[in-house]
């Protein structure tokens, strides 16, 4: 039963591994005198190599509107005024402004005022981009063509964070934003998508003036539910004119009331108290 | 006044000491980012021959932000003690560096009330790592509650227990490995995810009863904003250590919602608990380099000093604990490995320099330039230059907050490398509890005295 001398055969039975059912916490990891099994440290080092590469890995962007136009979205390309990896990390402003270029081409391709802008950004993940927009998308459009709202392209920006969705807006004439972005990884979250709703964009808004649906991955709020909330808020937004802190999602209420509480409770990501722009989420993984 | 240095053929004019302590600064994105930093590596150089030029009572003189403009500037010079500063006033920072390294343990203590931060920040900045190490072994603080933490030859730990959605089993199941690993002399303290009063009193009934079953010299806290915490002892609950974060200056405290005057209520509120047994520090703070530019709270000041700044706000109210979260606030303001590692031995010697019993919370981000290894490379500085305590957090994952930090395997390390003691009436209840030996090395059988006491 002792954790010390060996962790690997102590079998069900041992009253740590029901302790360790309790929490996704890394607890009865056993012991190699003061350090970890080389078990954990392996492990710990490839679940870090994977938040690493989700935070270096370059957007592919052609790729991700190809996937989205196959879906029969317009799409545009943007970049932010960060031009490498290296610059988005240390400079947070220029993840929040467009690049010139791309600025007078989004002016350019601007048509009629339009209700609602997407914009896709890898954010502090393109992993999360790669594999959670399409999906998204997919489970969204239903919604989106049964409401009738006018839509721009989808603007899919690289090295953006969250704001860059105001500049974006603005110029398109949109009167609501959403930014779907890849989140600041976690060590067992490594593909977490951020979704940013924000009414009347333009450069300037701050965060308590957005709406968020965060964690949107297959082990976290899955992409069905959360373009259903989506579509919600997109809603209460335009029909309401605001966002944030004056919007809450009560978007479960509508789904408890059609019998699905379990599916919530179930995929509802934990409020973070540090909700914000790049900020991270609580991670629903599995004990891994 | 502006200042200026000639390195030969070449000038470099300083606007004024905020420009010379930012131009000064080791290198880091934070203060690149505020536009701060020096623009060459020589400008950078030139700058610290210039700051160990400058005499400590010109500092004095010359507040990094005006006394009328902001209430922590206020609160360094009311509370600044003459006759502590009487034996550095006539020494120059470049003076006072070499003053440090000499100094004895004694001497170090009876200077403390006098040391503004904008005094430490500034000698901290003509220091090599060796010195800030050097000289913070030398300054030990000793804080009580329930228990003795900061004698010469220990290291504590903060059993760090946190849940995504603060679930109470698997709050408890955290906490019973970790103490099982020695964990939780500091305090055992829960970030929850829920900021409710609700959620806060179920946390700290936990705590108490926890501590109480197994009679546990030590100490809980659940870090939620003060106004909760000050709402949770209104009503009656039990709440030993009142926790904030804090920073250096009166805007950057506004943006956390904190005032001078709430924090002062919160520590009167807390004293009047009695809840200590040995001792009655009562406060628990948490600080970082980076939160008043973040909250576009700096006053073009760099964030190493302001950071400083900070450790006076805690040494007003005669803090427990108080640790830097030194690489969780990200890249922009701590680039890589190499900064986060200068930032923590900078924090650490500021704190003791100023009397403030320091530990740090030794952290990394996933889109830092950081990994385990920068984080053993500083846990060993750390280790060398006296820490108060360390953050025990279950494998170094904190599965709500997203980031890594120590490991309970982590601080058996530092005391196996280290010979680290914990602090004496904790160790003496591991080994009655038959969890260590009387020399404080973990026995075999995995905690499971623990378990036997929770089905008791």
């Amino acid at each position: 039963m002792s954790r010390d001398e060996d962790p690997a055969a102590a079998g069900a039975a041992d009253p740590w591994r029901r302790l360790a059912a309790l929490t996704p916490a890394r607890i009865a990891l056993g012991r190699a005198g003061s350090g970890l099994p080389t078990r954990e440290v392996l492990r710990f080092g490839l679940a870090h190599a994977q938040a690493r590469d989700a935070v270096h890995a370059p957007l592919d962007a052609d790729d991700v509107r190809a996937g989205i136009a196959a879906l029969g979205f317009e799409t545009l390309a943007a970049a932010s005024a960060a031009p490498d990896r290296a610059t988005y990390l240390r400079r947070p402003d220029l993840g929040r402004r467009l690049d010139a270029a791309c600025a007078a081409a989004l002016a350019a391709a601007a048509r009629d005022p339009v209700d609602l802008a997407l914009v896709v950004a890898d954010g502090l993940s393109a992993r999360a981009v790669h594999e959670g927009a399409v999906p998204l998308l997919r489970a969204l459009k239903p919604a989106l063509a049964g409401s009738g709202w006018h839509l721009a392209p989808v603007v899919v920006a690289t090295q953006g964070r969250v704001a860059l969705g105001d500049a974006v807006g603005a110029l398109l004439k949109a009167r609501a934003v959403a930014v779907l972005i890849g989140e600041r990884p976690g060590l067992s979250s490594p593909d977490s998508l951020g979704i940013y709703l924000t009414f009347d964009p333009r450069p300037g808004r701050t965060d308590a003036e957005r709406n968020c649906l965060s964690n949107v991955r297959a082990a976290g709020l899955k992409p069905e539910l959360a373009a259903f909330k989506l579509h919600w808020l997109i809603d209460q937004a335009l029909t309401r004119r605001l966002t944030g802190v004056g919007l809450k999602d009560e978007s479960d209420r509508l789904l408890a009331g059609a019998g699905a509480t379990s599916l919530i409770e179930g995929l509802h990501p934990t409020p973070s108290p540090s909700a914000g722009e790049g900020t991270p989420l609580p991670d629903e993984a599995e004990p891994s | 006044m502006s200042y200026r240095h000639v390195v030969g053929p070449r000038t470099f004019v300083f606007a004024d000491l905020a420009d010379l302590m930012a131009k000064a600064s080791p290198p880091r994105s934070g203060d690149r980012l505020a536009g701060l930093a020096a623009e060459s590596a020589e400008e950078c150089v030139a700058a610290r021959w210039c700051l160990a030029e400058v005499p400590l009572p010109e500092i004095l003189a010359r507040p990094l932000i005006p006394y009328e403009a902001d209430d922590v500037t206020r609160l360094i010079l009311d509370l600044h003690d003459d006759a502590a500063f009487r034996p550095i006033a006539h020494l120059t920072v470049g003076d006072f560096r070499e003053f440090l390294l000499a100094a004895s343990s004694e001497t170090l203590a009876r200077i403390a009330p006098g040391v503004t931060p904008e005094i430490a920040a500034a000698v901290s900045k003509i220091m090599r790592n060796q010195d800030l190490i050097l000289v913070a072994r030398k300054a030990r603080v000793v804080t009580r509650l329930r228990n003795t933490i900061g004698l010469p030859g220990t290291l504590a730990v903060r059993l760090q227990p946190n849940h995504p959605s603060d679930d109470p089993a698997g709050i408890t199941a955290s906490i019973l490995d970790g103490l099982s690993y020695g964990c939780g002399d500091a305090c055992i303290g829960i970030n929850p995810a829920s900021d409710s009063v609700q959620g806060l009193t179920g946390l700290l009934h936990l705590l108490a009863e926890l501590i109480d079953r197994f009679a546990i010299p030590t100490q809980g806290c659940v870090l939620t904003h003060v106004t909760t915490t000050l709402e949770a002892m209104n009503r009656g609950v039990p709440v030993d250590l009142v926790f904030q974060s804090i920073a250096g200056t009166q805007a950057a405290n506004a943006s956390f919602g904190v005032t001078l005057p709430l924090l002062k209520e919160a520590h009167e509120a807390a004293l009047a608990l009695k809840r200590g047994t040995v001792g009655d520090n009562v406060m628990y703070f948490e600080t970082g380099q980076g939160s008043a530019l973040s909250a576009d709270a700096h006053h073009g000041i760099d964030q190493q000093t302001l950071e400083a700044r900070a450790y006076a706000v805690a040494r007003a109210f005669r803090p427990l604990l108080v640790n830097t979260v030194v690489g969780f606030i990200g890249p922009e303001y701590l680039y890589d490995g190499k900064e986060i590692i200068r930032a923590g031995l900078e924090d650490h010697f500021c704190g003791k320099l100023m009397g403030v019993p320091l530990g740090v919370d030794v952290c990394y981000t996933n889109h830092a330039e950081a990994d385990q290894d920068d984080m053993d490379t500083l846990l060993t500085l750390l280790g060398a230059a006296g820490v108060t305590y360390v953050m025990g957090v279950p494998g170094a994952d904190d599965v709500m907050l997203n980031y890594q930090s120590t490991s309970f395997h982590d601080q058996l390390y530092l005391r196996e490398v280290m010979g680290l003691r914990r602090a004496p009436e904790f160790s003496d209840w591991l080994a009655r509890m038959g969890l260590t030996d009387a020399a404080g090395a973990l026995l075999p059988g995995g905690g499971a005295p623990l378990l036997a006491g929770l089905a008791a």
